[in-house]
């Protein structure tokens, strides 16, 4: 085989296979959304993260401004800490409430960010006062059953 | 001017393990611009002879000493540097079967060399036409017979104009007019290139008729030397039967075996055979 | 001194077990310092690119029929299959997710090196153990040319360059497949296909995972070719028992390491 066909084959063979693998990371992957533009940092405290994990979305209204970049556990408080990386195109004011919420019935978790009425913006470094907690399902289960339980004993009292 | 052997070995001993030696305190010497037959039964020792003087194995005994360097004392670039004053012809060829003859022939120009590409070309065609083979230079080893494929390995061999050629049976299963060819060829280069050449063979009459001096080898010992004509008056008996190609003499005809109306019994194992040089041992 | 039978029996069936056991070793510590061989002689390979370019185009490019149509037909399966699974719990749109990340992840890197493997690994084996057998390695040295920087080192790294980009046209004609059958032959919305993967698909933990992985396995398979072939006995049935050892050991070795790095990669460095 002479030397300049096999040249032009491998050349044409590496130049699909970038492009199988660009076309993975656009198309198929998030690279095309969310990569290297500048963020802020912010910090928030929960009393249970659930399964939230690092990098994470951070939506508001339901689009993804930001990512979650560190947990943290504070020894002294016994609450979580994360830090979200915002997106700095986007501010948001200083009485901003963060929950995290669970993405379907069973997806994964990610933050919801809503935003409060004061003039004054987030800075790096701030910190959100206002948070909710994920919702933990042995929770959520004992306590409706504990509920149906009152309810009983109400009826039967009434009775 | 007396000028030193081209190889000498002195009183070398190799096994490929401690327990079977396969040489045993072997001496030779080469002279320059000569060209030594190495000959004796298949299985003698000689490919390993050659193959110690190509620096592939190691002596565990003796001194070699070839185009002035001690072998044993080579490192791994010291023996590659002394390769490229040699050249190899196999028993095969062994030419390189993905390139074409022009490529094989070329190949040690192109590794070594930084020649320019139209002066590789000229001496590639110059190499080609000592052996006859100028024509074939764009065929594929695949298309060539064995002889033209050992006449295009010997182009390849001696690309580099090296000092010492050596020749691992050359004549093995040749037609008789490839064989007259091949022979011619090592006489003609080895004189006309002022080379040295050593020829491994067991084919008496066309080594006897191309070299100046042989040595016989047999079970790993020099057990004759001496010029082709010195050889043939020899009484030496197991020249004799060599040079005449006797069925029986020093060599024996049947392979050691136990008493033969005790095999043909049948209390041993029932493959004994009626008759023939099988191996029952 | 007169031995039960059983126990000579056992002692000689212990005795040979410890002996393979023991030339295995030696073996693999051979090709390990074959490996390094290879590695050090690197340069001829590199210098002289053409060498490796058309190892490149033996190994890779004349695998890139098997590998396009099998990720294809992977693909439609995942499709199908993964529809057949998904509906049952009304999650049918989360197709795309399912297909993206087995291929990405797993399937891609896996079967795309069970593919090289078996087809220009053991054409590697095949080649240099017919060589070696024809005397040309022999030929090779003894024109002071070093046959592990010419002929293994070149071959070496064509497998290691050509794994990844094979694994990675695997996955993509895979999702090609899946989308072929989810979003035109089955009716899965076309929209949520991409945009659910596009979400779940993560560049650095999945795709980027997938090459390293790719890029393992091509180390492995081809170290594995080039040795087997370079120590394959020169014999018509040395090279056959050689290629068929390349594949059988590839074959062992990538399902061994997509565990190992599967295992680091998405499980315990995972989420905190």
């Amino acid at each position: 085989m002479k030397r300049s066909t096999i040249d032009i084959w491998v050349g044409a063979f590496v130049v699909a296979g970038f492009a199988g693998l660009l076309f993975l990371a656009m198309k198929v992957g998030n690279l095309a959304s969310f990569s290297t533009d500048a963020t802020y940092q912010v910090q928030a405290k929960f009393a249970n993260i659930g399964g939230l994990k690092v990098r994470a979305p951070i939506k508001s209204a339901g689009v993804v401004v930001g990512r979650v970049s560190s947990v943290i556990f504070d020894n002294e408080s016994y609450e979580a800490v994360v830090t979200f990386d915002v997106d700095a195109r986007f501010k948001f004011p200083r009485d901003t409430s963060a929950k995290i919420l669970t993405s379907g019935l069973l997806g994964e978790q990610y933050v919801g960010l809503e935003a409060g009425g004061d003039g004054v913006m987030l800075k790096q470094g701030d910190r959100l006062r206002l948070t909710q907690s994920a919702v933990v399902l042995e929770n959520l289960i004992s306590q409706f059953l504990f509920n149906k339980a009152a309810e009983g004993k109400e009826s039967k009292d009434g009775k | 001017m007396a000028s030193a052997p081209i190889v000498e070995i002195d009183n070398v001993s190799f096994g490929y393990e401690a327990a079977r030696p396969v040489l045993h305190g072997v001496s030779l010497r080469i002279e320059p611009g000569s060209v030594v037959g190495i000959m004796g039964q298949s299985g003698c020792g000689k490919t390993t002879l050659l193959r110690i003087i190509a620096g592939w194995l190691k002596p565990s005994a003796g001194l070699t000493r070839v185009l002035g360097e001690s072998v044993r004392d080579l490192d791994s670039d010291g023996i590659f540097a002394l390769r490229r004053r040699m050249g190899m012809l196999f028993q095969f060829g062994a030419l390189f079967t993905d390139m074409t003859v022009f490529d094989n022939v070329a190949f040690q120009m192109r590794e070594h060399t930084d020649l320019p590409p139209d002066l590789v070309s000229d001496l590639v065609m110059m190499k080609l036409e000592a052996v006859g083979l100028r024509g074939a230079a764009q065929l594929m080893p695949s298309a060539l017979s064995g002889g033209m494929a050992r006449r295009v390995a010997l182009a390849r061999a001696v690309a580099l104009d090296p000092q010492l050629m050596l020749y691992d049976e050359p004549f093995t299963g040749l037609d008789p007019i490839s064989l007259g060819v091949i022979a011619r060829l090592i006489r003609t280069l080895n004189d006309s290139l002022g080379q040295t050449s050593i020829v491994v063979s067991h084919d008496v009459e066309e080594c006897f008729g191309i070299v100046d001096y042989v040595y016989f080898v047999s079970a790993g010992r020099i057990v004759a030397q001496g010029t082709p004509q010195a050889l043939r008056r020899s009484a030496e008996p197991f020249v004799r039967q060599f040079v005449r190609g006797e069925t029986d003499g020093p060599i024996a005809f049947h392979y050691p075996a136990p008493d033969y109306a005790a095999d043909m019994e049948g209390v041993g194992t029932p493959s004994a055979l009626p008759a023939g040089p099988a191996a029952h041992g | 001194m007169a031995e039960p039978a059983v126990l000579a029996a056992l002692r000689h069936g212990l005795e040979r077990i410890g002996h393979a056991a023991a030339a295995k070793v030696w073996r693999l510590g051979f090709a390990a310092r074959f490996f390094v061989a290879v590695l050090l002689n690197s340069g001829t390979a590199f210098r002289r690119f053409h060498l490796t370019i058309r190892e490149i185009y033996f190994a890779g490019v004349l695998s890139l029929i098997i590998i396009l149509v099998s990720g294809l037909f992977v693909g439609m399966v995942l499709g199908l299959q993964g529809y057949d699974t998904l509906q049952r719990y009304g999650s049918s749109e989360a197709l795309g997710i399912l297909v993206a990340l087995s291929l990405v992840r797993e399937l891609g890197p896996v079967i795309a090196g069970l593919l090289f493997a078996s087809r220009a690994g053991s054409a590697i084996t095949a080649e240099i153990g017919l060589m070696k057998a024809t005397e040309q390695i022999a030929a090779m040295e003894m024109m002071a040319v070093d046959p592990i920087a010419r002929v293994v080192a070149p071959r070496f790294w064509a497998g290691v360059i050509s794994m990844p980009l094979l694994a990675a046209l695997f996955s993509a004609m895979g999702i090609f497949g899946g989308y072929l059958v989810g979003v035109k032959l089955i009716g899965v919305d076309e929209g949520s296909f991409w945009s659910q993967m596009q979400a779940s698909v993560d560049v650095r933990e999945d795709i980027l995972n997938g090459v390293v992985k790719s890029l393992v396995f091509g180390v492995a398979v081809t170290w594995i070719a080039v040795f087997e072939g370079y120590d394959a006995p020169p014999t018509a049935e040395g090279v056959s028992g050689a290629t068929t050892r390349t594949v059988v050991t590839s074959s062992l070795a990538i399902l061994a390491l997509d565990f190992v790095l599967t295992a680091l990669m998405f499980t315990g460095g995972n989420g905190k």
